[in-house]
């Protein structure tokens, strides 16, 4: 059954007729080609595909395009400015090593822009269970850890 | 994921209408199961109606007795909202603990007593607090409400529309977690409701249940020491990868103590 969706992904108005059993994930990456979301588990446990609806984190591999509809969506390449400067949290992510690999980078980070902005002055260990649903199968969570607790501090400083 | 028939309505009767239309439709509230359930193909509906754009079925009433919860409520507003952490700090830190913080940003009050999965926070609370679920075509006690292995006393075509949480002189929640699901092995939520105390356990059998035992004895006294002694029978309790039927009913014991001195912090 083919429908029409619509909504915002980084400040542009897109819509399209997909199929109803699109995922977000899916109608981001191939319909909209914003590849730079990731789908690493596909069953809501790794956190590669997590995006910003609303202002907030969500999987994008566990629910349909449709329930987006008219929602703002914002994607890793919604982040940096235009000219190219990066967010401070991906800032962060650069200057403290937050990334091996880097295919749960994206994930991260857009969880951890979430975050901060709701808990500016979180604690290491509040920032480890924040990443409850973000896997880093490099394991190489000490350096995220360490990026975010110094991008949430760059964003609160920013404000 | 099998293709099926999209539905957005946006009152509550045109959602119950086009549910019960056809006898394999599917509501859609957060989809943080129904989505990957349908991915997996262990789901397969004809027809899903989507509530997300339903009028009215979200939102926290407080009136000091009890605290109202609107079924389309997301998880990270029960566990963030300064009136539940007022009246029922308990349900609050519930809430906090379910999935992570983009699946409570999702999941729904409603789509998980709908969904009522073995291994659930939610059905706790609501069996803990004796709560009452509002739907669509009346009213449901906790204690009547969950059937068994994803099966509630909800007919085809009825939606929840609020649940109604008694506020407890106390209350505490704690859980033994599935580090990669966050689904809880065992979680105990122990309620001191003034005139009785009621305990509720979730993970451990095909749905959740009450310890008529553990109730009594803390009814009586009110105190970790009141369960620790307590040996919970492991018979009819679910084994599988994560836990053996025993070890669960270990965990019962333990959960059930470590929920009281949270109930009495």
């Amino acid at each position: 059954m083919a429908v029409k969706v619509s909504m915002k992904v980084n400040g542009k108005p897109v819509s399209a007729d997909v199929e109803a059993r699109t995922l977000l994930v899916t109608f981001i990456r191939e319909h909209l080609r914003l590849t730079g979301t990731h789908v690493g588990c596909d069953t809501a446990q790794c956190g590669a595909c997590t995006v910003h609806m609303n202002g907030k984190a969500v999987k994008s591999c566990s629910m349909l395009a449709m329930q987006a509809e008219g929602a703002d969506i914002l994607t890793i390449e919604g982040l940096a400015k235009a000219d190219g400067t990066l967010h401070p949290m991906q800032a962060a992510f650069k200057e403290h090593h937050g990334l091996q690999c880097g295919f749960c980078t994206p994930g991260m980070v857009m969880n951890a822009v979430d975050f901060a902005a709701r808990h500016p002055n979180a604690s290491e260990q509040e920032v480890r269970e924040a990443l409850d649903g973000n896997l880093c199968r490099c394991t190489g969570y000490h350096n995220i850890v360490k990026s975010i607790v110094a991008g949430s501090k760059a964003m609160a400083g920013a404000k | 994921m099998h293709a099926f028939n999209y539905h957005r309505p946006s009152n509550v009767n045109d959602a119950a209408a086009l549910a019960a239309k056809s006898a394999d439709s599917k509501l859609l509230a957060g989809g943080q199961s129904l989505v990957q359930a349908m991915k997996l193909r262990l789901a397969a509906p004809t027809d899903i109606v989507d509530l997300g754009m339903v009028k009215d079925l979200a939102g926290i009433k407080s009136d000091g007795k009890t605290v109202t919860i609107g079924a389309m409520t997301r998880h990270a507003e029960v566990t963030g909202s300064a009136e539940v952490k007022k009246a029922i700090p308990a349900l609050a830190v519930l809430a906090g603990m379910i999935g992570d913080r983009q699946v409570r940003n999702m999941g729904t009050l409603g789509g998980s007593l709908a969904n009522s999965d073995p291994a659930a926070d939610y059905p706790a609370a609501v069996l803990g607090l004796g709560a009452t679920i509002t739907t669509t075509k009346g009213t449901h006690a906790a204690d009547k409400f969950f059937k068994g292995l994803y099966e509630t006393a909800l007919r085809p075509g009825e939606i929840i529309t609020s649940v109604s949480f008694p506020i407890p002189k106390r209350a505490g929640y704690m859980k033994f977690k599935n580090q990669a699901s966050r689904f809880a092995i065992v979680g105990v939520f122990v309620a001191d409701m003034g005139n009785g105390v009621r305990v509720a356990v979730t993970g451990a059998g095909p749905c959740v249940l009450r310890l008529a035992e553990m109730e009594k004895a803390l009814g009586a006294k009110f105190a970790p020491e009141s369960v620790a002694g307590l040996k919970v029978k492991s018979d009819g309790l679910n084994s599988d990868l994560h836990a053996s039927a025993e070890y669960r009913a270990h965990l019962i014991t333990v959960m059930a103590k470590r929920a009281v001195e949270a109930a009495m912090k």
